[in-house]
């Protein structure tokens, strides 16, 4: 019988508490992390070597996304947005290393990653909108909606941390099931779809962020903005707003 | 083997079997009109498969509802002690 995949393994104490090998496991891809980017950009200069190339590549990437998603400047939230998608991924492809698990294939870390863009949703809301104008948004359509708006808000919450976790523990579950029945190369196929499935959820993990951060910010990124064709749509809008502006309004 | 286990198998059993069929039909669907979105407009490729993505995850969600359902009841069933 494999491990239930609602348990914790403790890795050690330190005095009375115990520390859970997930708690482990996040610790040393935030070390990881942190100390990669500090590595990285501790001598960034005009004209960029290739590491740094590569670098400004991911992070304009990043931007590129929250623009076409969020119909916004990404500076205000490219570090949340990047920090997220990038913690997600390395914690995805932590499975890669041996023995270690992906914080992710709980519910305690998804849990945390979800209650962190539940509270960016409402402070970027508030500091777009102000108070007054973000508790309007829940009345949106009409009175009546505001019960229906107050439980989507919760709902679309605990979907995230849901799929998540049921994505990366239902990939770490099968390969468990499947390396008990047959040991060598069996599993390797698996393992590549489980790599692929732990970064398409990163990636929607924060493209939902973004979407629900941009839903907070008021009419101007309505949904109703962001049709199929997004991308030509903020090209469209920039190109008015450097220089049609005066052509449009002497065409009306 | 007492009853309470038993109903759970079978319930964890049916929840993951027929909560697939659902989200099955949906996706195929979903990328089929994704395919032809692609084959009339080529150039609007990119987006539409980074839209059919996200789609495809939310639909998806809905079968690991019910695999999530299906693992409480084989592992943290409040009935089973």
């Amino acid at each position: 019988m494999t491990q239930s995949p609602l348990t914790l393994s403790v890795a050690f104490h330190i005095g009375p508490v115990a520390i859970t090998t997930p708690v482990v496991a996040t610790w040393g891809i935030m070390l990881l992390l942190a100390g990669g980017g500090w590595l990285l950009t501790r001598r960034l200069s005009l004209h960029p070597s290739s590491r740094q190339a590569a670098l400004e590549l991911v992070v304009e990437a990043i931007e590129t996304q929250i623009r076409d998603t969020m119909q916004v400047e990404p500076a205000p939230y490219l570090p949340l947005i990047g920090t997220l998608f990038l913690f997600i991924f390395t914690a995805n492809w932590s499975s890669l290393v041996p023995g270690v698990e992906p914080p992710t294939a709980h519910l305690e870390t998804d849990a945390a990653l979800a209650l962190i863009v539940f509270l960016a949703v409402s402070y970027f809301g508030i500091r777009v909108q102000g108070l007054r104008g973000y508790l309007r948004t829940f009345a949106e359509p009409s009175m009546i909606m505001i019960p229906l708006n107050v439980v989507e808000t919760l709902t679309r919450t605990f979907s995230l941390v849901v799929r998540l976790f049921g994505n990366v523990m239902s990939g770490v579950f099968v390969i468990g099931i499947v390396l008990s029945l047959v040991g060598l190369l069996v599993p390797v196929p698996l393992m590549a779809l489980d790599l692929l499935t732990g970064a398409v959820q990163a990636y929607i993990f924060s493209v939902l962020a973004m979407v629900f951060i941009a839903g907070a910010l008021g009419d101007r990124n309505a949904p109703g903005n962001k049709d199929v064709l997004g991308n030509r749509y903020v090209q469209g809008d920039r190109a008015v707003l450097v220089d049609g502006t005066e052509t449009k309004s002497e065409g009306g | 083997m007492d009853w309470v286990k038993i109903v759970s198998i079978l319930g964890a059993a049916l929840a993951v079997s027929f909560g697939a069929i659902g989200p099955a039909l949906g996706e195929g669907r979903a990328v089929a009109a994704a395919m032809d979105a692609i084959a009339r407009q080529p150039e609007a490729a990119n987006t539409i498969s980074r839209t059919l993505f996200v789609g495809l995850a939310m639909i998806e969600t809905m079968a690991i509802y019910c695999l999530v359902i299906a693992l409480l009841l084989l592992f943290a069933n409040p009935y089973v002690h």
